[in-house]
């Protein structure tokens, strides 16, 4: 048992709430005991990259460091060259066994990056703006010039969704099964690709977004639009979540931390800014341009920008001190289009206007992976009884929320209601009693009749019972009906809703 | 410059031969696992479903006697052996594998009442409403199990015949004494024809009786006199009285937790006691609708069953006071007598329509061999169900429980009765003087008195 705590609060029940309390109790020391044998169970070290005496990381040339490192390691840095059709956007699955790349112009290849196959290279004859993979590191997704495509394994086109028109980003999230699009007017759909139904629709109201990632660590979708906002988008919801001003002109890039607690984006006014997801504060702000921004498992920001590649480390631990790294240009000429760095491998891919590279980038990636989260070294068997599993475990599109730990958790709002409720009824009897308490003044020549007294001492009561009631009197709606008519000028006036007479 | 990157070895990670295992390595960092806690949600309320439509309790009907069954005996020697009695004197030994008559003990001439097995399972002793104990040799495990001995009868080792229609007995766990139950309580040897030593207190009959299963001189009786007594054999007279409201019909002790005795109410109720103090019920279990006839613990003290008179048992927890678990049939009348097995697996009823039942205790179980893994993932579903069970969604599930249609009119009766009583209790209360009305807790209030 792995995900946090239950929520016991809500539990009336003490005998329950004991009993599900202990449970908890030794839930938690078996992960303290777990996180004890790490050091033992740990197959693989982290990379590192140490300057010695007066070096600096950023020196380090990637020939220096493939002469430093084994052969396997080597091989990992690779170049693809292919000129033809045109600047390459790729894609990892999430294990970081497969490799997607896509050219523009409408090439798609899938390869196997641990033996270094070739699966299958098929073109498509229109603009391919961008891909994902989808459940299984073996059909994927393609958005192409008029509709979003799914192809499986040989390259067959298994759908044309037709419902993403012009789409011009792709977003997947795994476990809920949900395939996300934008396009350039700014519509935001999640479809599910189990089940094929569309699950949501929305209109973002604010443009195009160019910068379109997933937070993983609650599955909430971030756009960032050409207005400088950057929002964030669950399905079940018409307005977004958060809706942030973060730069000055458009947002041209973003990139979420795995941990959910650090967004880093770019934008058109030559700001690169680190924001807390927590605050929804700037923690840092550099200054450049980034076409691209991508965060490795271990924290490592890479930033791509003309034909450079930086990358960033936080030395403070809390990510409020980045500073450089590592540096890596290409040939010049050689435009960055994406950077990705692969899952459980210390290796950025970069794909970009003449082909794809792949650079070492020793400490970026987890080198321990958990065969029951993601395999690199999956048969096929295993690959089928994962799928079948996560189909088990789908997640329903109104579990994601800003906050994941509020599932399991019980509104609390009924007994506050409740509470609210009978201490207005206190307060409303206490003012009636008053009021019934209260003594009139006794009239002199004849004017305190019986029968008057008693109605005026009615009228008070009915006062007290009506401040008490939620609609207004009758006297303060006409009073606000003629207050609107007044506020038009005079030469709008003939626009004025008329009154039904 | 010190360079060093993640590098891999196929051979480490993948198996050498197709006969071995897949290799598995883990990593226990939860950063690795978003929304862990949404996915755990929703494997339990995937669990709580299979475990509905996995739940089969029924297994089997016994079906032989011809008149409703009375009382049931478990042999603590042989698992698969269940004695019962009925109302026209038949005691039959079943075997609850094939679910027949292993033996037949015809002799009583009336009801018989009550059915125990010696502490060394060779003896069976009877007694009825003839006035009769009878004790009869059991056959020997191995010996039951040929087909030809089916339909064996037997004639009884000996008879004793004394003064007054027996209700009950019981024999000692690790001893040589048994105790019956009528006008008096009885204890006998197995070799005197006459009782070694009376116990009588006040001028009522005693309803049923059972011996500690750790101390073996201590015992418990139940009166018609809305009492229930706790003699020790060692004196000469009884140890203490607890008088309730309404009588009891059957007691059970926990096993596991010996000083604590469950009694079965007629007002629907069960009440858990501790023996040693007797003012206050540990546990009052609400659930039935009628008088409840009779109860047994789990050998694991953490469940009991219950047969009561609305046609319906039902599966308690040690310390809950709802039923985890409801059994009912069409077919199915009036209860009397229930027994958990010896292995904690099933539960035996004997009800009027002169059937004895057997059902599962864990509903949605699989029964025989389970393989390692299938295992562990049953226990991995029940846990992630009971983190959950509390919530709304996954409780609606894991409580739902078919009943049938008088139960649940006769319960929601009961419901609306027991809320009324209980808002004109606390009408009474606000509208009287601060302090002059005390409130008395549900343990205590179905206690008269405690006598010693």
């Amino acid at each position: 048992m792995r995900g946090y705590g239950a929520d016991l609060e809500s539990l009336k029940d003490k005998k329950l709430k004991g009993q599900l309390s202990v449970k908890e109790q030794l839930y938690g020391q078996s992960a303290k005991a777990a996180a004890k044998t790490e050091k033992w169970i740990m197959p693989t070290e982290g990379g590192s990259l140490v300057a010695e005496g007066l070096e600096k990381t950023w020196r380090m040339k990637q020939e220096d460091i493939i002469s430093e490192v084994d052969i396997l390691s080597s091989r990992k840095a690779c170049d693809i060259s292919l000129r033809v059709l045109g600047p390459y956007t790729l894609v990892y699955t999430l294990n970081g066994r497969n490799m997607l790349m896509a050219g523009r112009k409408g090439e798609l290849a899938t390869i196997d990056m641990l033996t270094m196959n070739l699966i299958k290279n098929f073109q498509v004859k229109e603009t391919v703006r961008d891909v994902v993979f989808l459940q299984d590191g073996q059909t994927f997704a393609a958005a192409q010039k008029k509709y979003v495509y799914i192809y499986n394994r040989d390259g067959t086109e298994i759908h044309c969704l037709k419902e993403h028109e012009a789409p011009q980003s792709l977003q997947y999230l795994e476990k809920h099964f949900l395939l996300s699009s934008i396009n350039k007017y700014g519509q935001l759909h999640y479809q599910d690709v189990s089940t094929g139904e569309m699950v949501a629709n929305y209109r973002t109201g604010l443009g195009g977004a160019r910068a379109m990632r997933t937070n993983t660590f609650n599955a909430v979708i971030g756009l960032g639009h050409p207005g400088g906002k950057v929002t964030m988008w669950k399905p079940t919801s018409v307005k977004p979540l958060v809706s942030m001003l973060c730069h000055h002109g458009p947002v041209t890039a973003m990139a979420f931390h795995t941990d959910g607690r650090l967004m880093a984006t770019a934008g058109m006014d030559r700001k690169i800014k680190l924001w807390d997801l927590r605050k929804y504060q700037v923690l840092r702000s550099f200054a450049g341009h980034a076409r691209t921004l991508d965060f490795s498992q271990r924290g490592l920001l890479a930033v791509g920008n003309g034909s450079f590649v930086d990358i960033w480390r936080d030395s403070g631990g809390d990510q409020s001190f980045m500073d450089r790294y590592m540096n890596h240009s290409m040939v010049k000429g050689y435009q960055v289009g994406r950077v990705r760095f692969r899952p459980y491998e210390d290796v950025l891919g970069i794909g970009h206007s003449n082909g794809i590279s792949s650079v070492l980038v020793p400490g970026s990636g987890e080198p321990n992976f958990d065969s029951w989260v993601a395999n690199p070294y999956e048969t096929r068997q295993q690959r089928r009884e994962k799928e079948v599993r996560a189909l088990l475990d789908k997640l329903q599109p109104e579990t994601i929320m800003l906050d994941p730990g509020r599932i399991g958790t019980v509104r609390p709002t009924r007994a506050t209601e409740a509470e609210e409720e009978d201490v207005a009824e206190v307060e409303k009897e206490a003012a009636i009693a008053a009021a019934k308490a209260s003594a009139l003044k006794h009239k002199t020549k004849g004017r305190n009749k019986p029968s008057k007294m008693l109605k005026k001492k009615q009228e008070g009561i009915e006062r007290v019972k009506r401040s008490f009631m939620e609609l207004p009197p009758e006297r303060e709606s006409k009073k606000l009906k003629k207050t609107e008519e007044v506020e038009l000028p005079r030469s709008l006036q003939r626009f004025a809703k008329k009154k039904s007479s | 410059m010190k360079v060093k990157v993640i590098s891999r070895s196929t051979e480490e990670f993948t198996r050498e031969r197709s006969q071995d295992l897949q290799r598995v390595f883990r990593n226990y960092d939860p950063a690795l696992r978003p929304q862990e806690k949404a996915v755990e949600y929703a494997r339990a309320v995937n669990a709580a479903k299979l475990e509905k439509i996995f739940a089969r309790p029924f297994v089997g009907a016994m079906d032989g006697h011809a008149d409703g069954v009375s009382c049931m005996a478990k042999n603590p020697n042989h698992l698969k052996g269940i004695f019962s009695a009925s109302m026209d004197g038949d005691i039959r030994l079943w075997d609850m594998a094939s679910r027949r008559t292993v033996c037949q003990y015809p002799g009583h001439k009336g009801a018989v009442r009550g059915l125990t097995v010696s502490t060394d399972g060779t003896i069976l002793i009877s007694c009825g409403t003839d006035c009769t104990v009878r004790l009869w040799s059991v056959p020997i495990a191995g010996a039951g199990e040929s087909e030809d001995s089916s339909r064996n009868v037997s004639k009884p080792l000996i008879v004793y015949a004394w003064k007054h229609a027996f209700w009950a007995v019981d024999h000692q766990w690790n001893g040589n004494v048994f105790a019956t139950a009528g006008a008096q309580v009885d204890i006998w040897d197995h070799n005197r024809s006459e009782p070694l030593n009376t116990f009588g207190w006040g001028n009522e009959t005693s309803v049923s009786v059972r011996f500690n299963p750790a101390e073996p001189n201590l015992l418990a009786t139940s009166a018609s006199d809305r009492s229930i007594v706790i003699y020790d054999l060692r004196m000469s007279s009884p140890a203490r009285k607890l008088i309730m409201k309404t009588k009891t019909n059957s007691i059970a002790w926990n096993p596991m937790e010996p000083m604590n005795f469950t009694a079965a109410n007629e007002d629907c109720n069960c009440y858990s006691y501790d023996a040693r103090k007797l003012d206050e019920a540990k546990c009052v279990h609400q659930d039935h609708v009628s008088a409840v006839m009779d109860i047994d613990y789990s050998p694991t003290g953490r469940e009991f069953v219950t047969g009561s008179y609305d046609r319906t048992v039902r599966i308690f927890q040690y310390n809950g006071g709802r039923s985890r678990e409801i059994y009912h049939t069409k077919r199915m009348q009036r209860v009397f007598c229930v027994k958990y097995s010896c292995d904690g697996t099933y539960l035996i009823s004997g009800s009027d329509d002169t059937n004895l039942r057997l059902w599962k205790a864990k509903a949605s179980e699989q029964l025989g061999v389970v393989l390692p893994r299938e295992r562990k993932k049953q226990e991995y579903l029940d846990a992630v169900k009971d983190r959950y069970k509390h919530l709304p969604e996954v409780n609606r599930i894991v409580r739902h429980r078919h009943l049938p249609k008088p139960i649940y009119k006769a319960a929601n009766l009961r419901r609306t009765i027991i809320e009324a009583e209980r808002t004109k209790e606390k009408r009474r209360k606000a509208h009287s003087a601060p302090g002059s009305i005390s409130a008395q807790s549900y343990r205590k209030r179905r206690i008269i008195r405690e006598v010693e």
